[in-house]
């Protein structure tokens, strides 16, 4: 049988693309259809992910998540609990971390999002990927892209001075310790429990980059 | 999750109207708590409008000494701001005891206030919740209450707020200033901004429908040590069975609030003048009248203890 392209489609893409025709292009506001109650509303929404300006048509109740697994198909972010607790889906944005389940795809126009697929490649990997790897700091993999984004700005947010709840002295500026770095990491949850190997991954690329 | 219609507002007056235009409406900022509401159906708004391209994300001085916090502050960056580590340093470590870093660079600081309760039967939407539908009873009178408040709760809810920083604004005497949809604005003391349950549990806090947050501002520094100490099962990112937020000056007097006791951060001013006498009284005082269920009866003692710790590291400082 002839594989046709479009065919491939999900039946939400479908319903997606069928309902972006007819909505509103502009942002704000963005107006629900007025078809059924139910109608989904659709809004246009670009960000800048890993450095290439990417716009969707998304249904205002698309998380930031699911724009980056099933809309972008940068399935290198998990949703693990999709409710803020584990960290698997931690992504930079704007320089930050944060959970990309909890935030809408809509609120983060015009953001800049970095990915694990952002960080580094298999030819040239960052070095928190390549200490990961080297320090065996995971086990099934699957909080790994969460842990490895949230180090990675963890050591900036060190770097800026920001305090920790494990920091003794409100008014010193904090150190990249093993104390520090598990409080710092405390949201992102490895089931395996590869955590002493994970810390020691980031205290080298600390150390590195100190 | 339900469907929703979305505005980015682009200035108070806008955003105020834009609620009170759309009936259902939400204000949403960092979004930690709604959105995950959202995803289980207990909040089910028609509207929401983006409050994030507001400006009110400055740590301003006031002309009286003390400091304007903007309402979209993160508390990533309320904990790490300079004068705040300086002259209120219980509001920093109370930030810093709470979530993770990930949500504390979302979250702002007037949502952090507007946080609900993690009660799990508010949670779970198969079980009776008052506060979620109202009249429906209260399945953690008879349930899992290990959590739950002692003091302050009614025969129609046990649950407690969950905000450390809250605590914090108590002790340091916060005031949360607010736009309201005619145009007007109010200032509300933070011992008047969270109710108790009573009978009318789903109704949280003193805002009125439509009413926006813009900030929140401390008086001048109160001096003294200032700690906060959270109790709770894990060494990290877990919500408190009981935290205490003290100030404790050179003389020994000084100010106390409690977290994870009550519907509300729990200060009874008239119990800290017996502070130079120690833990016992305070706390005997702060939790008179106090309601247990045989799963959170360790929480008075706890309070006791937690303060007595606090009490003794504030000497030790001295």
């Amino acid at each position: 049988m002839e594989d046709l392209p479009h065919l491939k489609l999900s039946r939400r893409e479908l319903l997606l693309s069928g309902a972006a025709s007819v909505a509103v292009t502009t942002l704000e506001p963005v107006q629900a259809q007025t078809a059924t109650p139910a109608a989904p509303a659709v809004a246009k929404v670009t960000l800048k992910v890993n450095g290439a300006e990417r716009t969707l048509d998304l249904d205002t109740r698309t998380t930031l998540l699911d724009a980056l697994r099933e809309h972008l198909h940068l399935t290198g972010t998990k949703k693990g609990c999709d409710q803020g607790q584990c960290g698997a889906c931690t992504v930079i944005v704007d320089g930050r971390r944060i959970n990309a389940c909890l935030t809408l795809a809509v609120m983060q126009q015009g953001a800049s999002v970095t990915t694990i697929e952002g960080l580094g490649t298999p030819q040239a990997l960052h070095p928190m990927q390549a200490a990961f790897v080297k320090h065996d700091g995971y086990q099934c993999g699957y909080c790994t892209p969460g842990q490895i984004c949230s180090a990675v700005a963890v050591l900036g947010e060190i770097k800026a001075g920001v305090p920790s709840h494990a920091s003794a002295d409100l008014a010193a500026v904090p150190q990249a310790t093993v104390a520090e770095l598990r409080e710092r990491m405390s949201g992102n949850i490895c089931r395996c429990g590869a955590y002493s190997n994970i810390v020691e991954a980031i205290v080298e690329v600390a150390g590195r980059t100190a | 999750m339900r469907s929703f219609t979305y505005e980015k507002a682009r200035s108070v007056a806008d955003a105020v109207a834009a609620a009170a235009r759309a009936p259902g409406a939400k204000f949403v900022a960092g979004g930690t708590n709604l959105l995950d509401l959202m995803k289980l159906e207990i909040e089910t708004p028609a509207h929401l409008v983006d409050v994030n391209g507001l400006g009110l994300d400055a740590i301003e001085a006031t002309p009286d000494g003390g400091l304007r916090i903007g309402a979209l502050v993160r508390n990533t960056d309320l904990a790490a701001d300079g004068r705040v580590r300086r002259d209120y340093p219980v509001l920093s470590r109370a930030l810093l005891a709470g979530a993770s870093g990930q949500l504390r660079n979302m979250a702002t600081t007037a949502g952090n206030l507007l946080q609900r309760t993690r009660c799990p039967y508010f949670y779970d939407t198969h079980q009776p919740c008052n506060k979620r539908v109202p009249g429906s009873g209260c399945s953690a009178l008879g349930g899992y209450s290990r959590q739950h408040a002692i003091v302050g709760a009614s025969d129609a809810c046990i649950a407690t707020h969950p905000s450390d920083m809250a605590v914090a604004m108590r002790v340091l005497d916060a005031t949360v200033e607010t736009a309201q949809p005619g145009g007007g604005a109010r200032r509300i003391p933070i011992a008047d901004f969270h109710r108790l349950p009573g009978n009318t549990p789903h109704i949280e806090t003193a805002l009125a429908p439509g009413e926006l947050i813009t900030s929140v501002t401390l008086p001048k520094p109160a001096g003294g040590r200032q700690l906060y100490r959270k109790v709770r099962d894990r060494a990290s990112y877990a919500f408190a069975l009981v935290s205490v937020a003290a100030i404790v000056q050179r003389d020994g007097s000084g100010r106390v609030a409690l977290g994870g006791v009550a519907h509300r951060p729990w200060r009874i001013e008239a119990a800290e003048a017996a502070l130079p006498k120690g833990a016992a009284a305070v706390a005997a005082q702060m939790l008179a009248g106090a309601r247990t269920t045989p799963d959170n009866a360790y929480k008075p003692l706890l309070v006791e203890r937690t303060l007595a710790a606090v009490l003794q590291h504030a000497r030790s400082q001295a």
